[in-house]
């Protein structure tokens, strides 16, 4: 699972109201080669929720994103291929997904995120 | 490197408890294929399958729009914990990438992803089954639909409309069996427009690929054709057919190319 899309995933359990951002425990990080795509990052950079972003970065392990990015941010080639590593190329193998209201684990095995949820949390 | 244009079917993983690429998934791929061009030219920022299987039609949007090197970027989900690894195995296999998601529908990614989708794909299961069967363990959650096949497709509805962006489309796999008349109208009340991609028999079922684009005039005119579908109640598909050429967004669709 990469950070693009642990910033697109939120706790799905009934009642919680602020179910973003899942906090990340690692068990492993994966790094994989992607082709660096400038217009990509500048189309998704928008759509990011920075903060949350830069937080799970450091908790896997990758210390190089600002503390604060706005969209002047992208004409800046370095800051580009810093985006691009915490966004695409950094991935969670191993490790959980946690409910910041519920605590609830959410695990994630061989990179895939497991949502699914038990009966009485539907 | 992408040497293939669609997924190979030597190249799809497999489990016992993964629905096989079949005549549903040929045909969407089919759908995906002679809309190739469009695909293109719509440059789909996120792609997301809902119900991804064995990854044949993820890998095939995949490949056919040239990988995330053309800037998309694909996220696949499938309730079945086997059918998401097995995708995972297929996608390495065609050398291209997507995230994938083991949750029912798109649990989890409603949110966050809400009006980001510029493509959305969708084999749902669509078999007439009891109600009882529907959201099993393993393969039965690949195909039982449910009474009129109906159960999964009406709860997707709703979530490929929060989730589809501006320009989003959605090509999803129908039975004649599901009504696709009244999924048309349903959509229609949603404001989309909708046209047939790609429609096929099989010995055992009569399959429709349905394409669905926002059009602000649809929802005007949902009222009109909910009309007609009242009068023609009961009288099967063939009278869709010719209620859909009645109406104007039908004709709006074809005009703009969709």
């Amino acid at each position: 699972m990469r950070l693009l899309t642990h910033n697109m995933l939120s706790s799905n359990i009934k009642g919680v109201t602020n179910g973003f951002p899942l906090r990340i425990e690692v068990e492993k990080v994966v790094e994989k080669q992607v082709d660096f795509n400038p217009n990509f990052l500048k189309n998704m950079f928008s759509k990011i929720d920075y903060k949350a972003l830069l937080e799970a970065s450091r908790i896997m392990g990758y210390a190089e994103l600002p503390d604060h990015a706005d969209p002047s941010s992208l004409e800046s080639d370095d800051f580009l291929r810093r985006f691009h590593h915490a966004l695409l190329q950094l991935h969670l193998e191993e490790g959980s997904l946690v409910c910041p209201e519920t605590g609830r684990k959410f695990p994630v095995n061989k990179g895939i995120p497991n949502m699914l949820l038990h009966e009485d949390e539907v | 490197m992408m040497p293939y244009r669609i997924a190979q079917i030597r190249l799809v993983s497999s489990h016992p408890e993964v629905y096989e690429p079949c005549d549903d998934s040929f045909a969407l791929v089919d759908a995906l294929l002679a809309d190739r061009t469009n695909l293109l030219e719509h440059r789909p920022r996120i792609c997301l399958e809902i119900g991804c299987g064995s990854g044949y039609v993820i890998a095939s949007l995949a490949l056919l729009l040239g990988g995330e090197d053309s800037g998309s970027y694909f996220i696949a989900t499938d309730i079945n914990p086997h059918a998401v690894s097995v995708t995972s195995e297929t996608l390495n296999a065609h050398g291209v990438h997507a995230e994938l998601v083991n949750t029912d529908i798109a649990s989890g990614l409603e949110g966050r992803l809400m009006g980001l989708v510029d493509v959305m794909v969708v084999n749902p299961p669509y078999v007439p089954t009891p109600d009882e069967e529907v959201g099993c363990d393993g393969i039965t959650s690949a195909w039982a639909g449910g009474e009129n096949g109906r159960s999964v497709i009406d709860k997707i509805l709703p979530v490929a409309d929060k989730l589809l962006s501006d320009k989003g489309w959605l090509y999803m796999v129908t039975l004649t069996a599901n009504d696709p008349c009244d999924i048309c109208l349903d959509m229609k009340k949603k404001g989309y427009a909708a046209r047939i991609v790609l429609q096929r028999s099989t010995e055992e079922e009569s399959l429709h690929i349905i394409k669905f684009w926002r059009d602000p005039n649809s929802q005007l005119e949902a009222n009109d054709a909910k009309l007609l579908t009242k009068t023609d109640h009961g009288a099967g598909f063939g009278s869709f057919l010719s209620q859909l050429s009645q109406m104007s967004f039908w004709r709006s669709g074809n005009s703009t190319n969709n």
